[in-house]
């Protein structure tokens, strides 16, 4: 394949941007889930 | 006759019952799943057709395949920022979002820009125009947080959004309008695409999954603001209790 190195880059970054988001949402949600559960266990969200 | 009664009284109970933020949050619990399951089974299969199966391009070799990511991340840039002009209630959850996929859209083609053109960089229009567009959503990061209001700063971040907007047909017809080392577009809403259809169906998978992801991103991201807004209401109701005589 050619060119491998870019195409490496470009396909790792592509993965390590999505994730990034995915995890920083996914991690959000369950701490604002846990506190708000806390805060007012009558919520199940 | 009344202006109120002229309208249909379903019309209004069904715009804005998605507004409710308990039936928000069972709605979007529900969807968010399903949406996460198409993102990865749509971009896993683009991945996998666009780098082991479609064929290598006669002038760039296998750097085509470095359009399967970088595509379909300029179109969700440019989507982004018109659903952040569009429904500016969603815009500080779509914002940061749009802002990365705008960036990978920089950054993936700087590395198809490299070995292509010898340059990771040049002041090509449509280059440049996504870079304004990128700086565009920065602007609208930080004006929506500028404020002590939060109002305030989403009147002043949806202004700003609805200006940007100009940027977007710019971006668009860049590669008509001036002599651009960037190519013209090969999928066009006029006519057939000017691409070979082993290339074009890993693209179009690479591209709904990626819509699915920004989607899902876009979802989950609002669900965690619903449940913190209601935490912060929670919290102050009970220090106003506290403080009451």
């Amino acid at each position: 394949m050619t060119h491998l190195p870019y195409i490496v880059a470009s396909y790792g970054l592509t993965v390590l941007v999505g994730a990034a988001y995915a995890i920083d949402a996914w991690l959000r949600m369950s701490r604002a889930r846990r506190r708000l559960a806390a805060i007012d266990p009558r919520t199940h969200p | 006759m009344d202006a109120s009664t002229t309208l249909a009284p379903s019309a209004g109970r069904n715009l804005h019952r998605f507004a409710n933020p308990g039936r928000f949050l069972r709605l979007s619990g529900r969807v968010l799943p399903y949406v996460a399951t198409l993102s990865l089974g749509f971009t896993l299969a683009g991945f996998i057709w666009g780098l082991f199966y479609a064929p290598a391009d006669w002038q760039q070799g296998d750097a085509v395949r470095i359009m399967y990511v970088h595509v379909p991340a300029a179109w969700l840039a440019s989507f982004g920022y018109l659903s952040l002009a569009v429904c500016s209630v969603l815009s500080v959850e779509i914002g940061p979002v749009g802002a990365g996929f705008t960036a990978l859209c920089l950054a993936t083609g700087s590395l198809w820009g490299k070995p292509m053109w010898g340059a990771w960089w040049v002041w090509d229009a449509r280059l440049t125009s996504v870079l304004v567009l990128f700086f565009l959503y920065l602007g609208h990061i930080a004006l929506v947080r500028a404020f002590d209001d939060p109002q305030r700063g989403y009147r002043a971040g949806a202004i700003l959004a609805l200006i940007g907007v100009v940027n977007l047909p710019i971006i668009k017809f860049s590669v008509d309008w001036w002599n651009t080392l960037h190519q013209p577009a090969t999928i066009k809403f006029t006519g057939a695409p000017s691409m070979y259809v082993g290339m074009l169906w890993p693209l179009l998978l690479c591209a709904l999954g990626f819509s699915f992801g920004f989607s899902a991103i876009v979802i989950a991201r609002l669900r965690a603001a619903v449940m913190e807004r209601r935490i912060r209401g929670l919290l102050m109701a009970r220090a106003q209790e506290a403080d009451a005589p």
